[in-house]
């Protein structure tokens, strides 16, 4: 055998091995999705195997660690509900809001300063967003509507709602800003052309164009929402409570994952493994939202060919 | 004026051109307003932040006789005159004896010490809301007007790990324990996520079993990271027995949620290197593997960094699925080893603004301010370095 097949040969076995550990770590992070929904899938059915899964869904009262626990998880679902439509009604006006400022009429100068800023928002962890919703904001609020005469509760779903809210506008924001900027200026050119106001060009013909995206930012709004744990954990509160009042205490559902899993309980008690049951329902409701942001950014993508986003 | 007067002899003169331009104006007043209620409210919760953990930078102490001798060894508390025993704090009492074996010198003798108080004291020294009583208060007052009580630095919170007396806390231990969980992230989610950004980038064909990885890893991404530790519960802890609490399991869990940052990020800089770099390495009559390993790897590898360390400062921040695995444990001394029981900054910072005493508040924003600091200067290396190495092609 010559040198040089030799080296040709061993080349290609380590060509070979190369390519096949690069395969291999590609594999990881799809056994890891996997992972996740096998994991909590498997503990969900042990949990829905010792109770029913339509009083889970339906049911009213949520009452572990006593005799005759029950696990109806609404009361539960309707707090987390609750939370959220406070967070996406604080952070969507003002992320859009931001958004549109940033990428339609910040000169270069400021948009170079404040994006920045905003993205220091994001960075900031969600415990130190829960530390300021306890020590801070909620405290803030029942003195504030003491001062009306109405109580407050500390735990009041008002707080985290407030501060959740803050935490995503830039996660709404800087999906946004991207979004718009990616609308063709010839739009916009022939809308002023046609005498229409900077404003109105920008609200009528702009947004409409980045609808899809925007959107898109929404709903990844929406998922971070429910699935953001810290605030709550900190200050939100325990109970399961059904109703409209934001002033009163209420829990979501990764308060309630968090409180079953820190206990001391045994881990194949009903207990722990509603834990599992309440998360397999934030993964499902998470995994569709997700799947239909990014369907709605691949549909604007296709429409003005981008590739930045 | 002239302006108005002309309008009405204008043929094109619109009515309701006026009102439209006020509507204009009004919506660009609400887009200013939101980026500046957006920042202002940056500000105002950094503010708030210095404001309420400052003062953790500093402990009060008092100067008084400390006796070394037989009685103080077997009673830490009888060291000191019994009118303190009510201000001074029990920990730095406990460390009577161990001061002793360390300096033997010290025996049968009566020293003037710089004692540390405790935290009630130092609380009413600070002005927050104190419980002490108001004899005590008024030897605390007499004291200070002498220029015997002193705030010092508190070097303790920097060399000592959790405690569950507050002047005796320390965030070292959640420092270190952050230190092994980040490392053991790194060292699995770094060669992963490169290794699959490069499989995804350079040789993977587009079939269906790369779509279905591509479809994967966004998915990832959008993953609460709460349901991590669930995997990390179920997974490392039960079944494959690993020890609870650890570093090593914390580790693993967040590696599997900063994954797809850094595959993510690692495809952009690797797919910013132009072909001409691979073309040229195939026409000199190199192997893909070659290519990439000697020279799209090294171009793209800036961008590949800033990416990790935007995916470490992210994890560095992260809570929500280490509690679910056990890092929440009072963990009183530093850990050596990722296989023992840890906890990590955020952590801790959760178990202080869980407790009852004033004094922890302040720890927890002093600990905040740090690990704030941390990010920001861990997100400006990122930054710093993409802007050095960029290469405009």
């Amino acid at each position: 055998m010559k040198p040089f097949e030799l080296k040709q040969r061993n080349h290609n076995l380590k060509e070979q091995i190369i390519h096949f550990c690069l395969i291999s770590a590609a594999t990881v992070s799809v056994l890891t999705t996997f992972g996740v929904l096998f994991s909590i899938l498997f503990e969900a059915i042990e949990f829905f195997q010792m109770r029913s899964f339509w009083y889970f869904i339906t049911g009213i009262e949520w009452s572990p660690g006593v005799d005759n626990s029950k696990f109806g998880a609404l009361p539960i679902f309707a707090g987390t509900f609750m939370i959220t439509l406070i967070a996406m009604a604080i952070s969507l006006p003002i992320g859009l809001g931001s958004a549109v400022f940033l990428s339609e009429y910040a000169s270069p100068f400021w948009r170079d300063k404040l994006k920045p800023l905003l993205e220091i928002l994001a960075g900031i962890p969600t415990v130190v967003y829960g530390f300021f919703a306890a020590i801070t904001v909620a405290p803030a609020i029942v003195n504030f509507f003491a001062s009306l005469g109405i109580q407050a509760s500390f735990n009041s779903a008002l707080a985290s709602g407030i501060v959740m809210g803050i935490m995503i506008i830039p996660v709404i924001s800087s999906l946004s800003d991207d979004v718009i900027r990616a609308v063709p200026d010839s739009q916009r050119k022939a809308s002023l052309g046609l005498g229409m106001t900077e404003g109105e060009t920008i609200l009528h013909i702009v947004l409409p164009s980045a609808l899809p995206g925007i959107i898109s930012a929404a709903i990844l709004g929406l998922s971070k929402a429910l699935g953001e744990t810290m605030i709550v954990v900190m200050a939100a509160g325990l109970r399961p409570n059904m109703t409209w009042n934001p002033l009163e205490d209420m829990t979501t559902v990764t308060v309630r994952i968090v409180d079953a899993l820190v206990g001391d309980n045994e881990f194949n008690s009903p207990d722990t493994l509603s834990a599992f049951a309440l998360g397999l329902v934030l993964f499902v409701v998470t995994l569709v939202l997700n799947v239909i942001s990014l369907s709605l950014i691949r549909k604007f993508k296709e429409k003005y060919k981008v590739n930045t986003l | 004026m002239t302006q108005q007067t002309g309008t009405e002899h204008n043929p094109f003169y619109d009515a309701s051109l006026t009102k439209r331009h006020l509507r204009a104006q009004a919506f660009k007043l609400f887009t200013l307003t939101s980026i500046v209620f957006a920042i202002s409210f940056l500000v105002f919760f950094l503010g708030d932040m210095v404001y309420k953990g400052l003062p953790a930078f500093q402990q009060s102490y008092i100067k008084i006789d400390v006796a070394y001798n037989e009685k103080s060894l077997a009673s830490t508390r009888k060291a000191i005159d019994k009118k303190y025993r009510r201000i001074v704090s029990r920990s730095w009492l406990r460390g009577i004896p161990r001061e002793v074996e360390n300096n033997p010198a010290l025996m049968n003798t009566t020293q003037t010490r710089w004692v540390l108080l405790n935290h009630q004291v130092d609380q009413y020294l600070k002005g927050h809301y104190y419980k002490v009583k108001a004899k005590n208060i008024k030897l605390v007052d007499a004291m200070q007007a002498d220029g015997l009580v002193e705030l010092k630095f508190n070097e303790i919170f920097f060399t000592h790990g959790d405690s569950k007396i507050p002047e005796n806390s320390g965030f070292k231990s959640a420092v270190v324990g952050s230190i092994l969980t980040l490392t053991v992230m790194m060292v699995v989610a770094f060669p992963l996520g490169v290794m699959t950004a490069v499989y995804l980038e350079e040789f993977a064909d587009d079939n269906r079993w790369t779509q279905l990885i591509e479809v994967n890893i966004n998915n990832l991404a959008a993953i609460p990271s709460i349901l991590f530790g669930l995997l990390g519960l179920a997974v490392f802890i039960s079944l494959f027995g690993m020890p609870r609490s650890s570093p090593l399991v914390g580790g693993l869990t967040l590696a599997l949620m900063t994954l797809p940052v850094i595959i993510v990020s690692s495809r952009a800089a690797l797919r910013s290197v132009p072909d001409s770099i691979r073309q040229a390495g195939y026409g000199l009559g190199l192997t893909k593997i070659q290519v990439v390993q000697d020279h799209v790897l090294p171009l793209a590898f800036p961008g590949i960094m800033t990416g990790s360390i935007i995916g470490l400062a992210h994890a560095m921040g992260e809570t929500a699925p280490l509690i679910i695995i056990g890092m929440i444990a009072f963990i009183p001394d530093t850990p050596t080893s990722i296989f023992e029981a840890a906890t990590v900054m955020p952590a801790q910072l959760f178990t202080w603004a869980g407790m009852p005493e004033r004094a922890y508040i302040e720890r927890t924003a002093a600990g905040i301010m740090l690990l704030i600091s941390v990010l920001i200067a861990f997100n400006t290396l990122a930054i710093y370095l993409r802007k050095k190495f960029e290469v405009k092609w």
